[in-house]
């Protein structure tokens, strides 16, 4: 355990505040020097990703425990932890895919709509995998912050009075639910007296009496928190206004940050309330089991009722998002590693019809294009005027409409959940799954709703399909750049490779769901992690 | 001294609340500050309430007995520096939308004229 492997595991954190830091330095109007240097970080980002994920997967087989990382060389329940895991490390590698795309797909304009895109972009990233990677509840607080107050000032890139008014809305929920995290984490900390996630498992089993409720109390506060970031139903209205005002690569990343609450949601459940937490087991079960119908309910409706595409993706995140909770509520090994699959599937999918709306809705009518960048708000900002530079970029491809109508078909079918793609296995996964467990009324309802929802994203993407593809403009095809088109195919690329690949990924998913049923390994490598110099015991 | 800091507590909420659901964005603004000064508090009392004992321990062996809870201290913090920080933000972004909209309300649109 020497050498520089060793310091791997958080480098997916410094590595984009380094840089982030470094950006600032230079003036706006360097930007190719920006560009280089962010595109190559979050380049690096996969490759670090996918070195972890090896290491996560290989490093602890069977009986072997995740890597952890003691920060300060402090022991394990009194300094903070990064812990990586199968969870984490495949949460990493999913940020590092489409934190690259949504980045590479920004040169194309977007980053030239508003100062300093390249630096929050990077403390995004930096946020969310400090979220994936801390074993600590209150340093989780932190690196909530940190992806909040960076997403704060991209959901505010491109200025314009609607991304301002959302923003508003979005800035104000979110600093009432970090409040809220802080008092669920407080109560937390009154009764356990510690605030490592894994001390946590060691301890909850022992709360009885008073405690328990005031313990449990903390954590529904907590839970609620989360919540509101993964946006369930009746605390979601904020999120398709603010996702449909967001700039298209901004709204892509954020597709991952809804999935920031869900896995804490998954990592909190399998830690403090799994099979082994005693009075506490099984907390919350039933209501994230209810609450994720009617997100669900609420996502299908919501598809069915708007008319603009960014509309139907928000709606589709918080479909998503339902499904996701109402299958962490029911619980189970097999249906775990199904919703890991189903949870990658339609992030990529959800990032990759953010990124083709855009191009999609400006061919249909051309005078909006410049729409999204406003004037400038600040002296220092540098708006290179999009229209001179296009140039720069813009390659004209010949039957844009048939890469655009290919591309836009291929995410139907992703989102829908039709065969072969993605979407299709890991619905399949999901329903199999609820059919090898018990079968109540509840799974009835999941998979009614499962089938539902993809029905009604079909329909609502048809429509909005033939409106905008095949209705026949006046003018020629809009021009579409490599720059645009590269990314886009990128995303759709990684769904065909999940699909292809759907054999060893469900085996890695399935190891996954068993170090999340049975924590174990992750309490002990954490309660016992030697510090550095130390000989392991 | 628990029911003062109980009260101190209740009533920073409670306004804080009030000022949270308001329609003016200045008003929203300092309720999200009430509030996380009632948080700020509350994490405090999470650590149990101690007069005159410091949060350092010293060095060499020390009694735990006479020193109060420091991890919560830490927190508030954190805790304070952070919301400091998201406030100000908040603030600009109110001025941003005061400046494109005309208006002060939270929606960006006043219905009574």
């Amino acid at each position: 355990m020497t050498g520089w492997h060793q310091h791997l595991i958080i480098a997916p954190i410094v590595l984009p505040i380094l840089v982030g830091a470094l950006l600032l330095a230079f003036d706006e109007r360097r930007r190719s020097v920006k560009r280089v240097l962010s595109f190559v970080t979050t380049a690096a980002l996969i490759g670090i990703a996918a070195l972890l994920l090896g290491q996560a997967d290989s490093r602890f087989g069977a009986g072997g425990a995740p890597q952890v990382y003691l920060l300060g060389n402090w022991p394990a329940p009194f300094g903070i932890v990064l812990v990586a895991d199968r969870l984490s490390a495949l949460m990493l590698l999913l940020t590092a895919v489409l934190g690259f795309t949504a980045l590479f797909y920004a040169m194309a304009r977007w980053d030239r709509s508003g100062p300093r895109f390249h630096v929050l972009f990077l403390l995004l990233l930096a946020g969310v995998n400090g979220a994936f990677l801390t074993g600590d509840i209150f340093n989780l607080f932190v690196f909530f912050e940190v992806l909040l107050a960076a997403s704060y000032g991209l959901i505010l890139h491109g200025a314009g009075a609607e991304r301002t008014k959302a923003s508003l809305h979005y800035i104000t929920i979110n600093i009432a639910t970090s409040l809220l995290f802080l008092i669920g984490v407080a109560l937390i900390y009154g009764v356990t007296g510690t605030l490592n996630m894994a001390d946590l498992a060691a301890r909850v089993p022992q709360v009885a009496g008073e405690d328990l409720g005031l313990l449990e109390a903390g954590a529904a506060i907590l839970w609620v928190a989360f919540l509101v970031k993964s946006g369930i139903w009746p605390l979601s209205f904020w999120l398709p206004r603010t996702y449909a005002a967001a700039a298209p690569p901004v709204a892509a990343i954020f597709a991952i940050m809804t999935k920031v609450g869900v896995y804490i949601v998954l990592r909190l459940t399998s830690l403090l309330f799994g099979g082994g937490s005693g009075a506490a087991a099984g907390f919350a079960g039933d209501w994230l089991i209810w609450s994720g119908f009617a997100t669900m309910l609420f996502g299908t409706l919501g598809i069915l009722a708007t008319r603009t595409l960014t509309r139907v993706a928000g709606h589709y995140v918080l479909v998503s998002s339902g499904t996701l909770l109402a299958a962490i509520g029911i619980g189970g090994e097999a249906l775990t590693a199904a919703l890991l699959f189903y949870l990658v599937s339609s992030t990529l999918a959800v990032g990759a019809l953010y990124l083709i709306i855009e191009p999609v809705e400006r061919n249909a009518d051309e005078e909006d294009m410049i729409a999204g960048v406003a004037e400038p708000v600040f002296d220092d900002e540098y708006t290179g005027a999009v229209a001179e530079e296009e140039s720069e970029t813009g390659v004209v491809i010949p039957g844009t409409i048939a890469i655009l109508g290919g591309g836009f078909i291929f995410c139907t079918l992703l989102l829908a959940g039709l065969p072969p793609l993605s979407g299709f296995i890991a619905k399949f996964a999901i329903i199999d799954a609820l059919f090898d467990g018990r079968i109540t009324p509840t799974t009835w309802i999941l998979i009614g709703l499962i089938i539902l929802s993809g029905l009604s994203t079909l329909v609502a993407m048809t429509r909005a399909g033939i409106d905008l593809l095949w209705t026949p403009g006046e003018d020629s095809p809009a021009r579409l750049s490599v720059i645009e088109v590269v990314p886009i195919g990128f995303l759709l690329a990684a769904c065909l490779a999940l699909m292809v690949e759907a054999g060893p990924l469900f085996r890695y998913m399935e190891a996954t769901s068993r170090g999340l049923v049975e924590p174990s390994s992750y309490i002990d490598a954490v309660r016992s992690a030697p510090r550095a110099g130390e000989a392991k015991p | 001294m628990e029911t003062a800091l109980a009260l101190a507590i209740g009533i920073l909420t409670a306004s804080g609340l009030w000022l949270l659901f308001r329609p003016r964005t200045f008003q929203v603004v300092l309720g999200l500050s009430l509030l996380s000064y009632a948080v700020n508090l509350f994490i405090i009392a999470a650590g149990r309430l101690r007069t005159d004992a410091p949060p350092i321990v010293g060095k060499g062996v020390v009694d735990p007995a006479f020193y109060v809870d420091p991890v919560p201290q830490a927190l508030v913090l954190t805790a304070i520096v952070i919301s400091f920080a998201t406030t100000a933000l908040l603030l600009v972004v109110l001025l941003a939308s005061r400046g494109l909209t005309g208006t002060d309300h939270v929606d960006g649109e006043d219905d009574e004229p």
